[in-house]
Formats: structure tokens, sequence, C-alpha cells
């Protein structure tokens, strides 16, 4: 068999996708950059050269830098920064909410699936219970959230504010997503509730994908069970880690149903998906939607990027 | 990752049979739906009219469903084809309109607000102009004059408005005012008074619910502060140097003093979660459109509150607005390239009837936008709006898509959304003031 | 599993169990700790869903009912105004054949390109998998305008399209994975028998895929079932939209009935939470067999 004949087979069966992906994701994306450097920021479409969409997402000069930073950290925007405002807070709010979602669910999943790796009884009950958050749709999840997460105070507390007082816990109490410095932390509560179950169920076959020899084998060797978590199985978990990483990343940058349902459009729950959306489909102003788009996609790159290498190269070191 | 198939074992013979078994119905089952059975798609050769709206619940769904009836009874040969999607005041329902008025598939007509919410559709080319509507019916002679003229863009009329909703309306909670001594006030003054009483008394002097209540509210105030001719100076072409007046620096005072005496948790409540704080007692005031008095006064079983108008709550015009209504309406529009456009002109036509328009609104909770609405058909609250139409002066609304298009709306949204969180009233102005320099042409 | 401990070091079995024990119930407390506090939102949708509708309003979020009824739910299975019975049709007829093909489509790709390589696999692979990140709000338009362009037959088949191209990225992603873990000599077996890419994958491939198949699958129905996005852009008819769509307008334009709402979204995420339970076990075993180690 001749080489090409040899390989040439899977390329056509691939092609397909290629053709697919080629003109659904990368011939749109062409097309949200094309609009990102247009005049189209009004109804009617034109198609001018313009980069003011972008001019209004960064510092007007280099002094201003620093400046952004800051306030996109903080979340307090100086009064001399010519930035677009909303676009501060987005940023502030994305931040805050990816950090929080993905080392909550990175940390409950993990947890989680190491109380249940040595198997318990029950282990069905608790895996349906953990997974079961994942099947509610976030425009439901939303709602009950919006009511558990109410900041009423007083005698119309409601939500987990009542319970925390009927608790004894009364200093757990607070404003949950209203307020403004930790606010889409409060935001990130319910995805970590509804995506943790499948980051434990990851965990878990990462935990359980190491053979039994290996930590036998160490057993052998003296080491106490935690010494042989800690240098038999966790190194095991860095693919897995990566994984649940890159997963939970784009989810966190992309997620706007939820963000919707809880907060409706309001600025104190804002992030960037949710300003895409408003620019583009109320305020009509095409060009700057999809330069958030744009930049939101250089961003994802930036995380995505080095993991795909990785798994590559990890692949041939298999 | 020496595991692999190890748990596959049994099932293996078996599998790609079962595999490509459930391809095949997989294929199979795509293939139904364009195969016709059941579904009546756009393959059905039927005429049907379809019409696009967020009225997916309530009065609004209810009152939609008996001009529904009638239209299928007159016109049996295009029966009326339903198309809605929620999601707050139209989030989806707008965002999904764009995309098929985008595609250049269009509904027959879809429902928007009066005014410049309709803007970028005649913008962009995507409605046709209805005066010859007007014309052929008599509309002129029926709709108030004021009203069409202030639903004019370059002198031509885009939509037929069934209804009007009021924005100015002060609801408060009988009980609570007479317990605590409180009048209903009329004049700003006594409104700040009335709140100061009722905070001291430990009730919710004005409740508030989430963003968008709070700039409804703003409006409100805007107009007791500028009146209604101040109010449209606003939104003319070239108006930012008012913007930056002194007089609208007192207005924006006012609403932030207002501000003080709303709830803290106003951000996670709707603007029906609002109300019910005032129809529970716990809360003596809240600024909303007469959408309220549907919700207080409408079936259980429709999930509203089912009480008595006058005794269990009240209303007044806001304080400062006597004599001004703020007004928006509910209006269809004649798409281009509509398909069955024939249908649609009747639709529209339809729409502005007298037969029409008092079917929809007293289920709806709205007065007709005609000036010849039989006032035995509505409801008490109701009643006393027909009044104040035949009477006060226009003041078009902002929130709801009369004054100003969707895009400077959007940038008012953002200043009024960082001032929630500053109360820095400077900041509002120098916000307000740039957003009127880039929208108002 | 205790047994793997005590085999180790029997000399001190009878402290060392007693402290597993101890673990054990703190393991126990922990984990019916978590279920708790994962149930909490559970349990305040199902109760607020036999709620009347004056009932059912955030102040009363923890209360039971004082009325016990079913409306809410006969409203949100067939009531007029928000039943989703006619819309569960639909969402079979997009799920099914979706998350079949889809899940078809990613392992004959990820058997390609782990499996029967060609020069430029790998950068094919990133070429796919960087299709799972575009933000899919910012390019409705000009998606659904490519529908239009092409003639494609109108609503369920668009939506069954758009779900199995924008699902190749994640299931090439997951049969890879697991593909690489099949041992070369399978392979090189079926090469020796002079057997062609297809015949390997039927023969030597296909039969060992199970895991990987329910894992996709699941997935894709999840994500595929709860989708709202594609749903309410890419079908015009309301009368072939998904359950999604009509669960969204259980928002209602005027007041939220939010029992009703939230009947309808138990009553919608049922077929998902079914899929899990029943599959739930071989979900475990698919992932043990190395499908998401990455």
């Amino acid at each position: 068999m001749t080489k090409i004949r040899r390989w040439g087979p899977g390329l056509l069966l691939v092609s397909p996708s290629i053709f697919l992906v080629a003109v659904f994701v990368y011939g749109l994306i062409g097309w949200n950059v094309k609009v990102s450097f247009s005049d189209w920021r009004q109804a009617q479409e034109t198609s001018g050269f313009d980069t003011s969409a972008y001019a209004e997402l960064f510092p007007a000069d280099t002094g201003e830098v620093g400046e952004f930073a800051g306030a996109v950290v903080t979340g307090d925007q100086p009064e001399s920064l010519s930035t677009d405002p909303a676009w501060i807070i987005d940023l502030h709010h994305a931040l805050l909410f990816t950090l929080v979602f993905v080392l909550g669910a990175l940390l409950m999943g993990a947890v989680l699936a190491f109380l249940l790796d040595k198997g318990v009884k029950g282990e069905g009950f608790f895996r349906a219970v953990y997974l079961f958050p994942m099947a509610v749709s976030f425009i439901a999840a939303g709602v009950v959230w919006r009511w558990l997460m109410n900041p009423a105070p007083g005698n119309r507390s409601t939500g987990f504010n009542l319970l925390f007082d009927k608790l004894g816990l009364d200093f757990l109490r607070n404003e949950w997503y209203l307020g403004t410095d930790w606010g889409a932390a409060a935001l990130a509560i319910p995805a970590v509730w509804a995506l943790s179950g499948y980051i434990m169920a990851l965990y878990l076959a990462g935990f359980r994908g190491v053979p039994e020899e290996l930590r036998e084998a160490a057993r052998m060797d003296g080491a106490s069970e935690w010494r042989v978590y800690r240098h038999v199985v966790f190194p095991h978990l860095r693919p897995v880690t990566l994984s649940a990483l890159i997963i939970l990343g784009h989810i966190s940058i992309k997620v706007f149903d939820l963000i919707v349902a809880i907060g409706g459009k309001q600025l104190i729950t804002q992030t960037p998906a949710v300003y895409m959306w408003i620019l583009i489909y109320d305020a009509r102003d095409y060009a700057k939607g999809a330069a958030i788009a744009t930049l939101l996609l250089v961003g994802i790159s930036v995380l995505v990027v080095p993991y795909l290498l990785y798994t590559v190269r990890s692949e041939r070191r298999v | 990752m020496i595991e692999g198939p190890r748990h596959a074992g049994r099932r293996s013979s078996r599998l790609p049979f079962l595999v490509v078994g459930a391809l095949v119905a997989a294929v199979a089952a795509l293939a139904l739906p364009a195969s016709g059975l059941g579904v009546e798609g756009k393959s059905s050769q039927a005429c049907q009219l379809s019409v696009f709206s967020w009225w997916t619940g309530g009065g609004e769904a209810a009152g939609l469903d008996r001009l529904i009836k009638i239209w299928n009874r007159t016109h049996s040969d295009c029966k009326f084809k339903n198309e809605t999607v929620a999601g707050g005041a139209g989030t989806n329902a707008k965002a999904v309109l764009a995309k098929r008025l985008a595609a250049g598939n269009p509904p027959d007509s879809f429902q928007g607000h009066a005014g410049a919410e309709l803007r970028d559709y005649i913008k962009a080319g995507q409605v046709e102009p209805v005066d010859f509507i007007y014309r052929q019916y008599g509309f002129a002679k029926v709709f108030p004059k004021s009203l069409i003229n202030q639903i004019r863009y370059q002198g031509r009329l885009y939509s037929v408005p069934v209804n009007i909703h009021r924005a100015n309306v002060l609801w408060y909670n009988p009980k609570v005012l007479r317990e605590h001594r409180i009048a209903v006030p009329k004049t700003w003054a006594q409104f700040v008074a009335a709140l100061k009483k009722a905070q001291d008394a430990g009730v919710i002097p004005l409740s508030m619910g989430e963003q968008w209540t709070a700039k409804h509210l703003l409006e409100t105030v805007m107009i007791g502060a500028l009146g209604p001719k101040g109010w449209a100076a606003l939104w003319t072409p070239g108006s930012s140097a008012r913007w930056s007046s002194k007089a609208v620096t007192n207005a924006l005072n006012r609403y932030a003093t207002l501000l003080e005496y709303t709830n803290s948790d106003a951000a996670s409540l709707t603007w029906q979660d609002a109300g019910k704080l005032v129809a529970d007692g716990e809360a003596a005031f809240n600024v909303m459109g007469d959408w309220q008095d549907g919700y207080f006064s409408g079936t259980k079983k429709g999930g509203n509150l089912a009480l008595k108008p006058g005794t269990d709550y009240g209303w007044a015009p806001v304080p400062g607005t006597a004599g001004v209504y703020d007004w928006l309406s509910d209006s269809f529009t004649l798409p281009k390239s509509a398909t069955h456009r024939q249908q649609a002109v009747q639709w529209l036509s339809f729409l502005g009837s007298k037969q029409a328009q008092d079917t929809f609104n007293p289920v709806k909770g709205s007065i007709p936008a005609r000036k010849d609405a039989n006032a035995k058909l509505y409801g008490p609250y109701l009643k006393w709006a027909l009044k104040q139409w035949k009477t006060n002066a226009l003041a078009g609304s902002l929130a709801h898509g009369v004054v100003a298009p969707n895009a400077w709306n959007a940038d008012i949204d953002t200043a009024l959304g960082l001032f929630l969180q500053t109360k820095s009233v400077s900041r509002l102005q120098t916000a307000l003031v740039a957003a009127a320099k880039k929208n108002a042409k | 599993m205790s047994t793997a401990s005590a085999t180790v070091e029997p000399r001190v079995r009878r402290p060392r169990r007693r402290r597993a024990t101890g673990a054990q119930v703190l393991k126990y407390a922990a984990l019916l700790f978590a279920a708790l506090v994962v149930l909490l939102p559970v349990y305040v949708l199902l109760v607020a869903s036999f709620k009347t509708g004056a009932e059912a309003e955030p102040s009363r979020a923890w209360a039971l009912p004082d009325v016990w009824s079913l409306d809410a739910w006969r409203q949100a299975w067939n009531g007029e105004q928000y039943g989703l019975l006619p819309f569960l049709e639909n969402s079979f007829k997009l799920v099914i054949p979706a998350t079949l093909i889809s899940t078809f489509l990613g392992s004959l790709n990820g058997f390609v390109l782990s499996r029967w390589r060609f020069p430029g696999a790998d950068l094919v692979f990133l070429f796919l998998l960087f299709g799972m990140f575009i933000p899919y709000q910012a390019v409705m338009i000009p998606l659904t305008q490519i529908f239009i362009d092409v003639d494609f037959p109108e609503g369920i088949p668009r939506l069954v399209f758009a779900h199995i191209v924008y699902g190749i990225p994640i299931t090439t992603l997951i049969f890879r994975s697991y593909y690489a873990t099949i041992p070369e000599d399978l392979i090189e077996a079926a090469r020796m028998d002079r057997a062609g890419m297809l015949r390997t994958y039927w023969s030597v491939v296909l039969p060992v895929s199970a895991p990987a198949f329910v894992v996709t699958a699941i997935w894709q129905f999840t994500s595929i079932w709860n989708d709202f996005l594609f749903a309410v852009f890419i079908v015009d008819d309301p009368e072939q939209w998904p359950v999604t769509v009509a669960l969204n307008n259980t928002t209602g334009s005027f007041v939220t009935p939010y029992n009703v709402q939230m009947a309808a979204a138990l009553i919608a995420s049922l077929p998902t939470l079914v899929v899990y339970i029943l599959l739930g076990r071989y979900f475990m075993r698919g992932l043990m067999a190395g499908a998401l180690k990455g």
C-alpha cells in the first residue's frame, strides 16, 4: 500500500467535519471580525472600515492603561477614565465570576470525588444527586437562585439569609449578587452548583483510572494512604484538571442564560456576554458587539492554546 | 491509560449493529418533519396571518386571544398564526425579530412600542409607512392629534396603536396611609414629607424593583420637574445643551432624594414583586405604569392578586405630574415584504377599529388609543385613566420607547446603572449629556 | 474498599480499622451535607410548583404550601397558555437524531485523528477543537442567513444540523482521548489482516466504544435538550419550537406565574434526569475508561 492510500481514507472521512467547521466556525468568526472593524453601529448595515468600536473599549492613551487595569480589578471606575464604563464593570464581573466559578467547581468536584473514590454505600445515589443540577435548565435555575440569594432585610428576609438567621448563623447574611464589590462572586454560586457534579465525575474517573497496581506498589513500599494519594494519584490528575479548567473556563466566558435569569440585563450583574447581547439586539451597535465577541475569543485563545499544545505534546509522550 | 476497552467485552459483537440501527432510526426521524407528517409548516398552502408579539401571558394574551377569535371568524380563509416569545418586556422577542427582519423573513405584522423604538426598523427600511391606512379608515379623526403627532417620524406614520398605557401613576395602600396619617401627596414637597412619615413609621416609603423600574421612576420625576414641554425638548436633535441645564440638575437631585426612600433589595425584585409590597402593606407607595392595576385587580387564577380597587389599593398621578399623561402605546406595524400583505393591512385596520380596541383593552388593562371608547366596559382605574386621557397634556415615555430610540436607551441604562451604585448626580448628568450628544440626531 | 488498607499492615489492623470507621462516618456526614446543600434549590422548585399562584412568591420560598395544588402542574403540562406537552415532541425529534448523529460523527473523527492518522492530523484536531469556543450570540444572524441562502429545510432540521456542526469539537475530543487508550496491537493486527480503515473501525474499534458512546451521548443530550439560544433563533415557526422556548415563555409577558414556571422547569428537566439515572452507571464506566481524561 502506498503511503497516501494508507492515510488517504482517514483524511477523506474527516473532511466533511473540516468543511463544516471551516464554514460555520471560522467563516462566522471571520464575518464577526470584519464587522467589528466596520462602521456598522446602527440599524442600517454599512461596511466602511472603522476602529471606533475598539477605541471605546480600550483606554484612550498609555497613561490610562494603569487606571484601566486597576478599574477592572476593583470595579471602581475613576472619573478620568475615558473607556466605556459598562465594559469595565463587565470585565470586573467576568474576572470575579470566572475565578470563583472555576476554583469553586474544581474544588467542590475534586473534594466530592475524593470522598467517593474508595467507594461508599449508595454511591449511585450520591452521584445522581450531585449530577442532577446539570439537568435543570439555567433559565429555571436562575429564578430559584434569585429567590435564594434575596438580600431583603429584617422581617422580609427570605432565601439563604433567612436560613442563616434561623440556624443562628446570621453573621453569614450578606447582599449576595447585589453587593458592588463581591456581587459577581455570588453569581458564580449557582454556576458552581450546576457544574460541580460533572467535575466530580471527571475527577472520580481520574482517581479510578489510576491502576490499583501502582497504588499497591506504593503501599508495599510503606507509604501511608495520604502519601499514596499525594505521590501516585494526584500526579495522574493533571490532565483531568486541565480538561476541567478548559471546560469551566469556556462556559464561564460565554455564560448568558444564567446571568439574565438572575439579574436581567441590569448593570449590577452585567458581563461581557450580556453586554454583547444588549449591543447587538437592543442598541443595534453591531460593530461594538462584534468587537466584544472578538475580544472574548482572543481571551479564550489565550487560555486554550497552551492547553491544546500541552495535550498534543502529551499524546506524543504516551 | 491501560484500562481502555476493559469494560466493553460482553457487548462487543452486538454493538456495531445497535449503533447502525440507531443511526438509521435517527436519520428516519429527521426525515419525518420534512415529509410533512402531522406538522403544518410553511409547506401547507393555506394562508396564515403570522403576527409576532411578546404577549405570552396574563391579560395581554387573553386580550389577544379575543382579537384572534374575532379575526378567525371574519377571515376564515386566512387564520391567525400567533407567534410569541417571552422574556422581560420583549428582550428575546426583539432579538428574534431583528434576526428575522435582517434575514428578509418578516412576520406579517409585529408588535412594537409606538414612537422612537420603531426608528431602528424604519431607518433600516424594514417597515412600510401606513399613512394610507389612516387615510382609508379615517383614523386621523379618531386618534388624538397630539398622539399622532408624537408618533410621526419625518412626517410619516409607521404603526397603528392598539392601546395607551399610563406610566406616571402613584400606587398606594390606603390602609397603610390611614394608619400612619399620611395624606396622598400632590406636590413634590408633599411627596417627600409623606415618604419621610412612612419611613419613620417603619414601612418602606417607596417600593422599587429592578433597574428598568428605576428608569421608569426617573422619567416620572423628570416630567414632573421639567413639565411636558421641557421633557419633549430633551429629545429633539441637538438637545445635549438642555441636558446640562440647571433644570435637569434639579430634577436629578429630586430623583436622588427619592432613591433614599426605596428598599435596598430593589435590584432583586421584579415590578410585580415591588407592587406586591404595597399590596401586602409592607410599603406605602410604588410608582409604576397602569399594568399594576391589572396585577392588583386581576383574577387569582391568572396569578394576580384579586384586590378591590379603591379599598385595597389606590392610585393618583405621580406628585408633580398632575394633568400630564406619561404615555406609552403598544402598536402594530406593516413589515416590508410581508408574505400576506393584504391581510396584514386588514389586520391593522381591524386593530384601529372601535370593536377591536374595546374588546382588547378592558381585558389587557389599558385604554384604547381611540377617543371614542365605551367607558362602561372598563374597570374603576381605567375609567379614571380614560377621563385623564381626554384632558391631560401628553409626555412620551422614555422607558417604554416613545421618546428615545433603542441605542439612546441603552446608553441611559448604563448611566443609570452606574448612578445606582455611585449615587453621584454630577456623573449621572455628565453621562446623560454625553448620551444626548451621541444620540440626539 | 477498606480491605485495601487492611491487607497492608495487619499488625496495626485494629487501631486502623477504628480510625477508618471514624473516617467513614465523617465521610458520610460530608457527603450527606453536600447532598443536602445541592438539593436545597430543588426543594424550593418542588415546593413552589405545588403552590397556588398567590402563594408562590419570593418571600415564601421555604414555606410548604398552605394549600397543596396540582394546578401549576396541569397548566405547565398541557395548559392552553403555558403547556409544554406539544413542544416535548419537538424536543425529542430534535435531540434524538442530533445526539445520535453528532456522537457517531465524533466517533469517526476521533478514530481517524487518533488511530488512523494522516500528516497534519494533530493540526486538524486543534482546528476542530477551537470551534468549541466561538461565542454563539454574536453570530446568530449570519448563521441563520446561511440557512436561508442554501434553502435548508426549515424548522427542526436546521436546528439538528446546527447542533451536529457545533457538537463536532466536543464529541471529537471525547472519542479521540478514549480511542488513544486502545492498545496499538489491536489496530496493528487488523492492518496485518489487510483490513482497510472502515473495516478496522467496524471490527476493532466500534465494538469497544460503548462507554465513550454513552459518555458523549449523555453530554450531547443534556446540552441540546437544554439549549435555548439556537432554538429560539433558528426555528421561526412556534409550532416547531422545542421545550426550552416554551419553558422560557412561562416567564410571561405580564405577571410571572412562578408556580407554573417551576413546575414547567421540573417537567423539562425530567428526561435529562432519567437519562442520568439510567445511564449513570455507564457514564462512570465510560469516564473510567479514559474518555475525558484529556
